[in-house]
């Protein structure tokens, strides 16, 4: 009798997710026709705002203000991977946008010198001048990695706060190196404070997206993978992280040196969109403001990165009028959100498109199904391709 | 004990260390599977821990008991390097633990839980034991950032193994669930799973019934001894609780006060004076 | 010679010391990076501005009126902005620190404009005789009063009941409020008492550079807040320790005529000490208990 409840019995597991759709009876989307969507979609974006731009329905300077969306949302999405992801506090990160900026710039200059390339093949877009661009924005990633590596080694071996104020410091050494480094070299490399000049101006709508697009993949894909899962697992529980055997300090420096590349991309691309690069534009205040960025948007949620991005700087083009209060508007916002909603305004939520479709496929909405909480949250974590 | 004298002579020991606890049948001819010897660590002039010593078996079950501040946690935190010892060695499979990191000792064979439970609690329940398979996955950084074909060849490969590996608590549903919405039981089982994905040889529980009702607390005895019977790993547990102990501890060793105060079977733990001294205080003599 | 450049470094030291008080406090109790503590010195020196060069009125009103306002802002700050915060990621309230510093300093700019103010001299005297050295009276009077400050703040700390207060609840603040401690008010003290601080070291900056503008506050904070993690933040001698130390290396490395480099090797041995020390110098460590 006894021996029959016990081979009767299984785990007692009570309350949790409910009862949900078994995973063979849910249609699911098979990943090459998940990619195959996002990939459409993008292209189908990136078609549309070109010939917007080409036929004038959106001029000169929106279009500029565009760049910088996507410069922006660049450099969000990439302190997202070092905040929201890996749990650490960098304030430092325009120090690896200047890197990239002054990498990527210079070597553009030098080069096109000796391939004899001209101002013009940029803005037409010779196969020559598009492969120096591409190897100028890789050349600024590198530069901006090796920074990263360089101060991540001291950095990721301190905690929260220390780490924030060291990633500072060595941003301001950036900034104060980018500035007088001349005098030691004995030629004019950054242009110091004047500022270094005649980029040529090759950010355009197209590669600017573009690379947005390449950026938000590689993201993606990273995070969704055993590497992305070992630098979650050091956010959520640092000990328990490493007593499953992730070695912390190398996916600590991964996480850092791949959010300080992608920072030196944008900064290539912030080069090549305003054509003169100042040390003093990459101050401590511009790290603030794309840490705010992410913040806003929601720690851990590309999509909020993204939209705060894009939003906090759009806002201040709009508020040109009223420029005097425009920053004291910021301020007071920034302290409300954080007040009545400190998670930021996305939380971790993340959009999915082909969630949406398998959605709608199952035809399971958000109306027909409140009662499962749980698996809402379950589902909340990360991107979803 | 005669078979522990025959078994001490004969297995390849690198330090011979006084153990009751080698079963012939399984332990000749091997070296134990965790060995610690002199270990002891001090915290400032305190000694938390002193002279402790173990040899295990290859698919041993032991337990580690004593008051509340004797030392076990501290233990468990010296055999995986959370804390380096001041004295002492620690040797997984005959390799000497010093030095490396707490990773590292992981992957030489060691996991545990903790007695405070830590999950990845914003990762899902399969995330969480993804995790512990990190290092048998193989793929290249690469590989996985351009969705090359291996990627997807061990994702869907793991996310099976995964599956199985919860299979064993009955915890499949949960894959998807958010680990910090499990309920409190379920919790302590998805940290032991997460342990085993590392592919341990020596599993260490940290009070794995910690306020389990007496139904889980016997279910999750058969499923320790399941684990030790299917996996062929050897467990090293604390508990509190002594139905837990004496029902699958093949050993028991007693700590009071940083040192182990006696070592034996369950039965003799349970009449042995010292033990219920350090327990309910020393009886004065009329 | 040397003896004027040991007085300017302990003058700048001084001030540094100060603000870095300020920091340590703060954060010692809420765990907090003031980024708008910097910002209160430059509201200090305003009202220094305001008192003396607008009104009129005597310089030791516009000291009083000058530490009354920081005091005040500082516990203003932490009511509206921080207070509501206090059970919120830690990151929140950073960011709202942020948003506050932000606030102060666009509100200043469009209250008194971008360019900087004069703030008049405090006192005729520029220099006092001392055995036949003529030593810059505002030198010694800022190395005096930060002597005076940090001792009264180190037996406010250690003898009276708020300062016991304050490190029972800098200790754990749930055991605090259990023992019956009134953590708000222990909190808005140690704003109080962090401004206060600030705002004579705001005294005493005007008093050396004569004058304020609206960004004064941020490469001040920064540096103070550098000087505050060198000592080891939470400590009050580290502090001290630590603002001298900022002090002395931007004092050596203008002196030796690089000084367009010297936030970096102030920046730099901020690293060094980290890399070094974790902690600071005078800093605990805390052990995560496993």
């Amino acid at each position: 009798m006894e021996e029959e409840v016990m081979t009767e019995k299984r785990p007692i597991i009570s309350a949790g997710g409910g009862p949900r759709l078994e995973g063979s009876a849910r249609k699911t989307l098979p990943m090459p026709a998940r990619y195959a969507i996002n990939a459409v979609v993008v292209l189908v974006l990136l078609i549309l705002g070109e010939l917007m731009i080409d036929g004038g329905v959106v001029n000169r300077y929106q279009s500029t203000v565009l760049e910088q969306v996507g410069i922006y949302i660049i450099l969000a999405v990439s302190l997202n991977i070092a905040t929201g992801y890996l749990g650490q506090l960098p304030l430092g990160h325009a120090g690896f946008m200047s890197m990239g900026a002054y990498g990527c710039s210079i070597f553009i200059i030098r080069m096109s010198e000796v391939l004899g390339v001209g101002a013009r093949d940029f803005v037409t877009g010779t196969p020559l001048a598009l492969a120096l661009v591409l190897g100028g924005l890789v050349v600024g990633g590198i530069c901006a990695a090796v920074a990263g590596i360089i101060i991540g080694i001291p950095a990721l071996r301190l905690k929260g706060d220390y780490l924030a104020i060291i990633t500072l410091a060595f941003a301001e050494i950036i900034r104060v190196v980018m500035l007088n480094i001349d005098d030691v070299v004995g030629f004019d490399l950054t242009g110091g404070a004047a500022g270094l000049t005649g980029i040529p101006g090759y950010s355009s709508f197209l590669l600017v997206f573009g690379c947005v697009a390449v950026v938000c993949f590689l993201t993606h894909t990273m995070m969704k993978s055993r590497h992305g899962r070992a630098i979650l697992a050091i956010r959520d529980n640092e000990i328990a992280a490493e007593a499953s055997g992730v070695n912390t300090t190398y996916y600590k420096t991964l996480a850092f040196v791949v959010s300080a590349f992608f920072a030196g991309v944008a900064g290539g691309l912030y080069a090549g969109c305003v054509g003169v690069l100042q040390p003093a534009v990459f101050g401590f205040m511009k790290s603030i403001e794309i840490l705010v960025m992410v913040v806003l948007g929601g720690m851990g949620s590309m999509l909020g990165s993204a939209l705060s991005a894009t939003v906090l700087t759009i806002l201040p083009e709009a508020l040109r009028a009223f420029s005097e209060y425009r920053m004291i508007a910021y301020a007071i916002v920034l302290i409300l959100v954080m007040i009545f909603r400190p998670q930021g305004l996305l939380g971790s939520y993340d959009f999915s498109l082909s969630r949406i479709i398998e959605r709608v496929m199952n035809r399971d909405f958000p109306w027909a199904r409140r009662a499962e909480k749980g698996d809402e949250a379950a589902k909340e974590v990360g991107a979803d391709a | 004990m005669p078979s522990e004298k025959s078994a001490k002579k004969r297995r390849p020991v690198l330090v011979q260390v006084e153990t009751p606890n080698l079963i012939p049948e399984r332990d000749l001819g091997t070296i134990p599977v965790l060995q610690a010897e002199h270990l002891g660590i001090d915290f400032g002039g305190l000694t938390a821990v002193d002279d402790f010593n173990i040899a295990m078996g290859r698919t041993e079950i032991s337990g580690l008991i004593g008051p509340n501040g004797a030392g076990k946690t501290t233990i468990f935190n010296l055999l995986t390097n959370v804390y380096r010892p001041t004295r002492g060695t620690v040797l997984i499979d005959g390799y000497d633990t010093a030095g490396k990191s707490v990773a590292e000792v992981n992957r030489m064979g060691i996991a545990r839980t903790f007695q405070n439970i830590r999950l990845f609690s914003k990762m899902t329940v399969e995330e969480n034991v993804l995790v512990g398979f990190g290092n048998t996955m193989k793929t290249h950084l690469i590989t996985d950032m351009l969705r090359l074909p291996g990627h997807w060849k061990q994702e869907a490969e793991f996310h099976d193994r995964a599956l199985e590996l919860l299979d064993i608590f009955d915890m499949r549903r949960f894959a998807d669930t958010q680990a910090g919405n499990l309920p409190y039981g379920a919790q302590r089982r998805l940290e032991i799973l997460r342990a085993l994905a590392t592919g341990p040889k020596v599993l260490l529980l940290d009070e794995p019934a910690a306020g389990m009702n007496p139904a889980e607390t016997e279910e999750l005895m058969e499923n320790i001894q399941k684990i030790r019977d299917e996996l062929q790993i050897a467990i090293l547990l604390i508990e509190h609780d002594m139905s837990l102990v004496m029902g699958v501890c093949e050993v028991v060793g007693v700590l009071d006060y940083g040192k182990i105060i006696a070592k034996g079977t369950p039965e003799q733990i349970q009449n042995d004076p010292r033990v219920i001294e350090a327990y309910l205080g020393k009886q004065e003599v009329k | 010679m040397f003896f004027t450049q040991v007085l300017n470094g302990l003058q700048l030291g001084s001030i540094y010391a100060l603000v870095a008080l300020g920091y340590t406090m703060v954060y010692g109790i809420i765990l907090l990076l003031n980024f708008a503590h910097g910002d209160i010195i430059m509201v200090g020196a305003y009202v220094s501005w305001l008192v003396m060069a607008q009104l009129g009125l005597h310089p030791v009103l516009a000291i009083i009126l000058s530490v009354a306002a920081c005091t005040l802002m500082g516990v203003l700050i932490d009511k509206v902005a921080y207070a509501p915060l206090r059970n919120a990621p830690r990151l929140s309230i950073l960011i709202t620190a942020i948003g506050v510093s932000y606030f102060l300093e666009n509100g200043a700019q469009l209250v008194f404009g971008a360019d900087a103010k004069v703030v008049p001299a405090y006192t005729d005297i520029q220099t006092i005789q001392l055995g036949g050295l003529a030593l810059s009276f505002p030198s010694v009077l800022t190395v005096l009063v930060t002597i005076v400050a940090t001792v009264a703040l180190t037996i406010v700390v250690q003898k009276t009941k708020l300062g016991k207060a304050m490190r029972a609840v800098s200790e754990d603040m749930g055991a605090a409020r259990l023992m019956g401690i009134n953590v708000n008010t222990t909190i808005s003290f140690t704003f109080a008492v962090g401004s206060a601080l600030a705002g004579i070291g705001a005294v005493l900056y005007a008093m050396a550079y004569t004058q304020a503008n609206p960004t004064m506050g941020m490469m001040l904070g920064t540096k103070a807040f550098v000087a505050a993690v060198l000592g080891g933040i939470g400590s009050i001698p580290g502090a001290v320790v630590g603002g001298l130390l900022v002090g002395f290396a931007e004092v050596i490395v203008t002196a030796l005529n690089l000084s367009v480099w010297k936030d970096a090797v102030v920046f730099l041995l901020l690293i060094i000490v980290l890399v070094v020390r974790p902690t600071g110098i005078f800093g605990r460590t805390m052990n995560e208990k496993v």
